[in-house]
């Protein structure tokens, strides 16, 4: 037992020297409260239906969404917009559908089962659109990112005047945050960009917060009923184990030796 | 085996029982002896059994819903996670379940290690163990690369091409592998059918190990031979039973904090991009558990050499029965090797955490001395710590505690004199 703690401590003496040295050279990313992290952590209805209008009013004309359906925007855990509400954002897009009877493909107005749109029809045509860079499907960009929605706030923040000595090509961007500074979407977001249905006050900040937090959704769109069913299996465990304890001190109390 | 003939008492019983002893097994399951004095380091036999079918029973569900083609497979994976009923809770108990999965079998193994549990009789015990290790590994990577993101993609590419090393049919094995010219379509569809498979030949696995297991008896934290049934042990039911039961909730509770609150974070974050054959990862990185091994890997300059030294890494644990040359088995009465033993568990975890950053400088450096040790460890170290090592005097059995000093020590001589 005493090596244990040597060792133990040992590592906890490397790893904290190593992650020293690590810092120096990354840069901290932006905090903010996150409503959805902790044992309870649950999305804030309000930002998920802002940060849903800043996808589709400012990302969605670039980023896809390809796993997300219009269904999704109503159903528990999410953004819970009323079925009325989700049914009229559905409808307000074209989907391409087909082919009818006549062999013709045919637009209709969007349904709940209806994937979102995307912007482009296909990969080389969103890179023809975009300077030959791909702007990614945003439905699981949280999980895909080191960084996860620390880093996607803080990106959404980080333009900045490239330093002294950096020269930029056209359509390349200085972000503080992006991996090795240069980025090729330009910066999206300004004060009053949007203006939010609720009246929220639509600042950088409250919108890369709110659009983010959206993302989280898009990326773990079952985050809460994974946080409740955790919390309730450990309790239950917890429980189970004390019991099961118990009864291992009754049993071995038969023999008289300890364990 | 208990040395009494068990005889069913119902008619039907000894009816079924004389064509089929399946009684008499589950009753030499039940009354099995087992040292009393066992310690929760033993108890992970038990958890890793537990593993095993979470993983074949999770892997099942999973496998209804997921498909097998590089178009599709990351949509499916994506399916499951959003639309199948609680298919999220099943892929995060499967991924995570892979890690606990060899978090139990390394300290099973390095338990071993500890109180010599592969020395005789137990060599083939420990040899089949070493398999089971070996097919572990190889089903951990190919579902790795099931989910058909960036890592597992390029996982795939990087370990696949390993064999591109050995000379003359390198190329050709490599091309065999793949199913063409790259990993494509055919690499997964491959991939999965053996992922599939693996799991039940460590079932049949898992079964030779536990009659290996059940001929000599298990070995114990003293290490010395005990007599069975004695009152130095209990029957397996219900001790240990019971105590395997409560050592596996307290496993599944940190298995369940990593399902239900960080279930990516033994995961890489690249491997929720689609994969992409153009674009290559910053850095590709395998699992955790396999980090030592990529970082012996990589600290031989030479492609071939690296592989071997990779590979002999695994395989030299074969030989340990026979590189260990001491007749002790439990490191509690061998001082040395206690210490060599602690600075072997230091070593392997610097071999990991060096695995984990890139191969240059300072890191390059330390991965090639922790190596260098690890090798020395089980081909010099060991071998000579048998012959010069004075170890300490053995109790005569585990009810008899170790009075210290000369008297003990004069116990053990009478015993080997009484023996010879």
């Amino acid at each position: 037992m005493k090596n244990f703690f040597k060792i133990f401590s040992f590592l906890v003496l490397l790893f904290g020297f190593s992650t020293n040295l690590n810092c120096a050279e990354k840069v901290e990313y932006l905090k903010t409260d996150w409503s959805f992290k902790g044992l309870f952590g649950k999305f804030d209805r309000g930002a998920l239906q802002r940060g849903y209008q800043v996808y589709t009013e400012v990302c969605a004309s670039c980023h896809s969404m390809k796993y997300l359906s219009y269904r999704n925007l109503a159903e528990k855990g999410g953004p819970e917009f009323s079925v009325a509400q989700a049914k009229a954002i559905a409808s307000s897009f074209e989907v391409s559908d087909g082919p009818n009877d006549d062999g013709e493909m045919f637009t209709r107005p969007g349904k709940l089962s209806d994937k979102f749109v995307m912007p482009y029809d296909n990969v080389k045509a969103a890179q023809a659109a975009n300077g030959g860079a791909y702007p990614p499907d945003m439905s699981v960009l949280v999980k895909a990112r080191g960084g996860g929605v620390d880093y996607i706030y803080s990106l959404l923040q980080g333009y900045e005047e490239p330093p002294a000595g950096v020269t930029l090509d056209d359509g390349v961007y200085y972000n503080k945050y992006m991996y090795g500074n240069k980025i090729k979407m330009p910066n999206q977001l300004s004060d009053g960009l949007v203006e939010y249905a609720d009246g929220t006050e639509a600042s950088v900040e409250q919108m890369s917060k709110d659009v983010t937090t959206f993302l989280m959704w898009s990326a773990e769109p079952h985050l809460e009923s994974r946080h409740r069913m955790g919390f309730k299996a450990i309790v239950y465990l917890i429980i189970l184990t004390i019991l099961v304890y118990f009864s291992m001190k009754r049993i071995w109390s038969r023999i008289e030796t300890k364990i | 085996m208990s040395d009494h003939e068990y005889i069913p008492k119902s008619k039907f019983g000894k009816w079924f029982n004389d064509r089929l002893p399946l009684l008499t097994l589950a009753n030499h399951l039940t009354d099995y002896p087992t040292p009393k004095n066992l310690n929760y380091w033993w108890t992970f036999g038990g958890i890793l059994t537990f593993c095993l079918i979470t993983q074949i029973v999770t892997g099942l569900v999973l496998a209804m819903h997921y498909i097998a083609h590089a178009d599709m497979a990351f949509d499916s994976v994506e399916h499951i996670m959003r639309d199948v009923n609680y298919g999220w809770l099943i892929r995060y108990i499967h991924a995570n379940g892979a890690s606990m999965f060899f978090l139990a079998v390394y300290i099973h193994i390095f338990r071993s290690l500890f109180y010599g549990s592969y020395k005789a009789p137990r060599e083939i015990i420990w040899i089949i163990g070493i398999i089971i290790y070996l097919l572990m590994m190889a089903a951990a990577f190919l579902g790795y690369v099931l989910p058909w993101g960036q890592m597992s993609f390029w996982g795939a590419t990087v370990i696949t091409n390993l064999f591109s090393a050995i000379p003359l049919v390198g190329e050709g094995i490599v091309t065999w592998l793949w199913g063409g010219y790259s990993v494509d379509n055919p690499t997964l569809t491959r991939f999965f059918t053996l992922h599939y498979l693996i799991p039940f030949l460590i079932l049949g696995l898992v079964v030779l190990h536990i009659w290996a297991l059940h001929v000599p008896g298990n070995n114990n934290p003293v290490g010395i031979d005990i007599k069975k049934p004695s009152k130095d042990t209990v029957p397996f039911h219900p001790y240990i039973v019971i105590k395997d039961g409560f050592a596996l909730l307290m496993f599944m509770i940190v298995f369940a904090f990593f399902v239900f609150y960080t279930p990516n974070i033994l995961g890489h974050a690249d491997n929720y991009i689609e994969a992409n054959p153009l674009v290559t990862p910053a850095h590709i990185v395998p699992e955790w558990y396999l980090l030592p091994f990529y970082a012996i890997l990589r600290s031989v300059p030479d492609k071939l050499l690296g592989v071997v030294a990779m590979l002999s890494a695994i395989l030299i644990l074969a030989a340990l029965p026979w590189l260990d040359t001491s007749k002790i088995r439990s490191a509690v009465f061998r001082p040395l090797y206690r210490q060599f033993y602690w600075i072997l568990v230091a070593d392997v975890l610097i071999l990991g955490y060096v695995g984990a950053m890139p191969a240059e400088g300072l890191y390059l450096l330390i991965a090639r001395v922790a190596t260098a040790y690890y090798f020395l460890h089980f081909l010099i170290i060991l071998p000579i710590l048998g012959f010069r090592e004075k170890t300490m005097p053995l109790p005569l059995s585990i009810t008899e505690p170790v009075l210290g000093g000369s008297q003990n020590l004069a116990l053990v001589k009478d015993r080997k004199k009484f023996e010879n």
